[in-house]
């Protein structure tokens, strides 16, 4: 069954089991996500897609909420507006985020969204934590000082590569991204090294060793492709 | 209208900034019409004077000079601008933050990392106390008006002066004007 609803005032018509997020694309309209991947289920973790749906109090993640008749949604209004640069701020204090001399500089999600919500300085407090670089893998690193904690590479190793060797240890801010029981990545007995979670890696928090300033692509649409061709045996390349 | 009375400052950073403010070109010379520099580090000039328009502020605040330089020069400045990521953020500068206070960064640079003679330069005078925390310049005054970038390219630098000098806000919208790193 079709559904009609209206976002941003256009009429949209989408499929019952869609989410707003995926009818929001399909009328080419933007909603910023963070911790959504194509390929990857969704978790509404990190709040970028909130969006108010008339007749809610509440604000609503695009990425998890499904469209329903009459819904009334609105992606790009002043308050959210405000909201979004407030949690891409909010996660630049939290840890130590130095595009200057990060992997990813000029091809990172986080950095983007800043530039995209208007970001020029950060009005809260810079936390500066004490966090450590594993780079006991012999192919790839993580930087946990650059980590949001988006669990893209959980999500990645789980549903993609069946291997679920990454976990989250801890709690909010101080939640740590770990291998196995909490080991050194080189000393994990799971872990494949397929590499899908530094694919999957928003920001410069995961890279293939050896990786410079600037220098870490990350191949984050590889993952859809992989989905699609293994679930549906499509290989639209 | 006059020129305006334009300062630049150099604080806890490591002049890209200013290299890229030099990057101006031949447009330094339309600069300097609009404006009179009246500090800088370009200029031999000893105290930060009064009644300045604008004032860039490289660097992040990172010790007790820089401290009781950036109070001056909030109050004889009409507009400060943190200028380049140190000022906006403390980037590079403030890497040292997570290491704890400033007694443990100097053991760190002069102790540990040294194999002759390790000693952590503690004569009055020689070079300004670090603070503990490297902090961006509008955690310790009120910032007028934000330039991204390490550096911010001299196209952005431009696009700022030109609207300042023009008596307009600047619009700091874009990939071009707000790109950090």
């Amino acid at each position: 069954m079709p559904r009609t609803l209206t976002i941003n005032g256009q009429e949209i018509s989408a499929r019952n089991d869609q989410t707003i997020l995926e009818a929001a694309r399909d009328a080419h309209i933007h909603i910023p996500v963070l911790c959504h991947l194509d390929g990857l289920t969704d978790v509404g973790a990190c709040r970028m897609c909130l969006v108010e749906v008339a007749g809610s109090n509440k604000l609503l993640p695009a990425c998890t909420t499904r469209v329903q008749e009459g819904m009334e949604v609105r992606t790009d209004t002043q308050r959210l507006r405000a909201y979004r640069r407030q949690i891409i701020e909010l996660l630049f204090a939290e840890r130590n985020h130095v595009c200057a001399v990060c992997v990813a500089n000029g091809h990172c999600e986080l950095q983007n969204l800043g530039i995209e919500v208007g970001m020029d300085h950060v009005r809260y407090d810079y936390i500066f934590p004490k966090l450590g670089v594993d780079l006991s893998h012999e192919r790839f690193g993580m930087d946990h000082n650059r980590c949001i904690l988006c669990t893209r590479c959980v999500r990645a190793c789980d549903q993609l590569e069946g291997a679920h060797t990454i976990d989250v240890m801890g709690r909010g801010a101080k939640s740590l991204i770990i291998r196995d029981m909490n080991v050194p990545w080189g000393e994990s007995t799971t872990c494949t090294s397929c590499g899908k979670c530094v694919m999957a890696c928003p920001t410069g928090a995961l890279f293939k060793q050896g990786s410079t300033v600037a220098e870490m692509v990350h191949d984050a649409e590889k993952l859809a492709f992989l989905k699609a061709a293994r679930e549906r045996k499509v290989w639209n390349v | 209208m006059g020129k305006l009375r334009f300062a630049t400052v150099w604080m806890g950073g490591c002049s890209g900034c200013h290299m890229s403010f030099l990057d101006l070109d031949e447009w330094l010379f339309d600069l300097a019409e609009a404006v009179e520099v009246v500090y800088s580090p370009v200029a031999d000039v000893k105290t930060f004077p009064e009644n300045v328009d604008v004032t860039l502020v490289e660097g992040a605040i990172a010790n007790q000079d820089h401290l009781e330089l950036i109070h001056a020069i909030r109050k004889h400045s009409r507009l400060v601008v943190s200028f380049g990521d140190c000022a906006v953020t403390g980037n590079v500068t403030a890497m040292r933050n997570p290491l704890g206070g400033a007694e443990v960064v100097l053991d760190r640079a002069y102790q540990d990392a040294q194999l002759l003679h390790p000693q952590v330069p503690h004569d009055d005078g020689i070079v300004p106390p670090l603070i503990d925390q490297v902090l961006p310049v509008h955690a310790v005054i009120p910032v007028d008006l934000y330039i991204p970038g390490c550096p911010p390219p001299a196209k952005r630098i431009r696009a700022v002066l030109q609207a300042l000098i023009e008596g307009k806000p600047p619009e700091m919208i874009g990939r071009e004007m707000l790109k950090f790193g």
